[in-house]
């Protein structure tokens, strides 16, 4: 029933078809190429499954509302965890051309933030007073078997964990 | 002349028996000793950092403190040095003063910055909410919501803050600084949270001038409270009555 239609069409109007597919077209081969922004890759992964600090989906989500909430608890009452600290952020993912030995600067498409951003046109300020580039070129992660490498310095206060480290280990696959 | 004497030897007497009774208090006090914050934790107003400053002790000519809070903060010098700014504009955290008495001819020498004023006149007047103090009475900018209206910057009666007039790269990550925005003396802030002591005092620690003192002023114990209760520390303009948390001595 739908074929015969179908033939009645292309017998009818043929210009539309010629159309139709013409719209389709140019889809149909870019859809060969790379959609979106070239992000580059972080120096570590800390655990396969979880990416960096947060589930990878989570961190291209949320993480500037994770950034935010970290400046203020920093800046004003001096809370200094390292888990969605922006330095940390860089130290791993910001890392120099192994050929040229240069550093992208934020702006560069090969930034790992303004990769992302350059492509989307969201513009931030971050780096206007913040360093874009990490001061320690050669940032590895503490050589450890824990599988949450940003939280050794989370103390235990008098042997009890609080409950941010409490959620950080419970949250994320945890220790096996 | 016998009854001096006698004075003198009570007096002999009774230093001896206060520092007998010192050293049998300090166990005690100890219990009380500020332990290093855990990094999750916020700053609480249990402690209030200070600094205590003997001018007496502060060299005139030499400027330890002033190059190794450029050093560790990024300022005044290299790609952090404002280009094309005048000396007046250009970032100033911690700067020597030279006072010289005209009658006698004395000369003082002292390292001055932020004085971390308990009832700060920059936070005053800041309309942001921008120039803030933190629980432990360290008093920063926030230069995320501040706006570069400089309103701290004439209030300040100590002239510790400075304005950002030129772009900025390459900063030091513990310390940002951008264009448009107020800054002043963190005392070290990032060290603090690490139960270090500043720059600057640790510089002119190690140079043997021990001019410098930092400390908790809440702390009965600590040594800049022992010591400021001994001899006393003047505040600069003290009758603004901010109650600084930097002193001074000898001036």
């Amino acid at each position: 029933m739908l074929l015969r239609q179908l033939s009645k069409l292309i017998q009818s109007k043929p210009i539309l078809i010629v159309a139709g597919l013409l719209l389709v077209l140019p889809f149909s081969i870019n859809a060969e190429e790379q959609v979106g922004p070239v992000v580059p890759k972080a120096k570590a992964k800390a655990t396969a499954e979880n990416g960096c600090v947060a589930p990878i989906a989570d961190m291209r989500k949320n993480h500037m509302e994770k950034l935010l909430h970290q400046r203020d608890d920093t800046l004003r009452e001096g809370v200094r965890t390292k888990q969605y600290s922006l330095a940390e952020c860089i130290n791993c993912h910001v890392s120099e051309n192994k050929e040229t030995g240069i550093t992208p600067s934020f702006g560069d498409d090969k930034h790992f933030c303004s990769s992302c951003h350059n492509y989307a046109a969201v513009k931030v300020d971050c780096f206007q007073c913040h360093n874009d580039k990490p001061k320690n070129k050669n940032y590895k992660h503490s050589l450890t078997d824990n599988p949450m490498k940003h939280h050794n310095d989370m103390a235990l206060n008098n042997e009890k964990l609080n409950k941010e480290t409490l959620d950080v280990l419970t949250s994320s696959g945890g220790s096996k | 002349m016998d009854k001096n004497m006698t004075d003198l030897a009570r007096r002999n007497f009774m230093s001896k028996a206060v520092a007998a009774a010192g050293l049998t208090v300090i166990p005690g006090v100890m219990l009380y000793e500020v332990q290093a914050r855990p990094a999750d934790q916020a700053a609480t107003n249990k402690v209030r950092w200070g600094m205590l400053i003997d001018t007496n002790k502060c060299e005139d000519g030499c400027n330890d403190c002033v190059t190794a809070c450029q050093t560790e903060n990024g300022w005044g010098s290299g790609s952090n040095n404002e280009q094309k700014s005048s000396d007046k504009q250009k970032a100033q955290w911690i700067r020597k003063v030279k006072l010289t008495d005209k009658q006698t001819g004395h000369v003082q020498s002292l390292p001055l910055m932020c004085q971390h004023c308990e009832t700060a006149p920059c936070v005053d007047v800041c309309p942001t909410g921008a120039s803030m103090k933190r629980a432990d009475g360290i008093v920063l900018v926030d230069k995320h919501t501040c706006i570069g209206c400089r309103y701290c910057m004439m209030a300040c009666p100590y002239k510790a803050r400075s304005f950002i007039h030129e772009d900025m790269h390459d900063q030091e990550v513990h310390a940002p600084r951008g264009k448009g925005t107020v800054e002043s003396c963190t005392m070290c802030v990032h060290r603090v949270d690490k139960d270090g002591t500043p720059a600057c005092v640790e510089a002119c620690t190690k140079a043997d001038k021990k001019a410098m003192m930092f400390g908790d002023l809440n702390d009965p114990s600590s040594a800049i409270s022992i010591r400021l209760k001994e001899f006393g520390g003047e505040q600069i303009r003290a009758d603004l009555g901010l109650n600084t948390g930097v002193r001074y001595q000898g001036l």
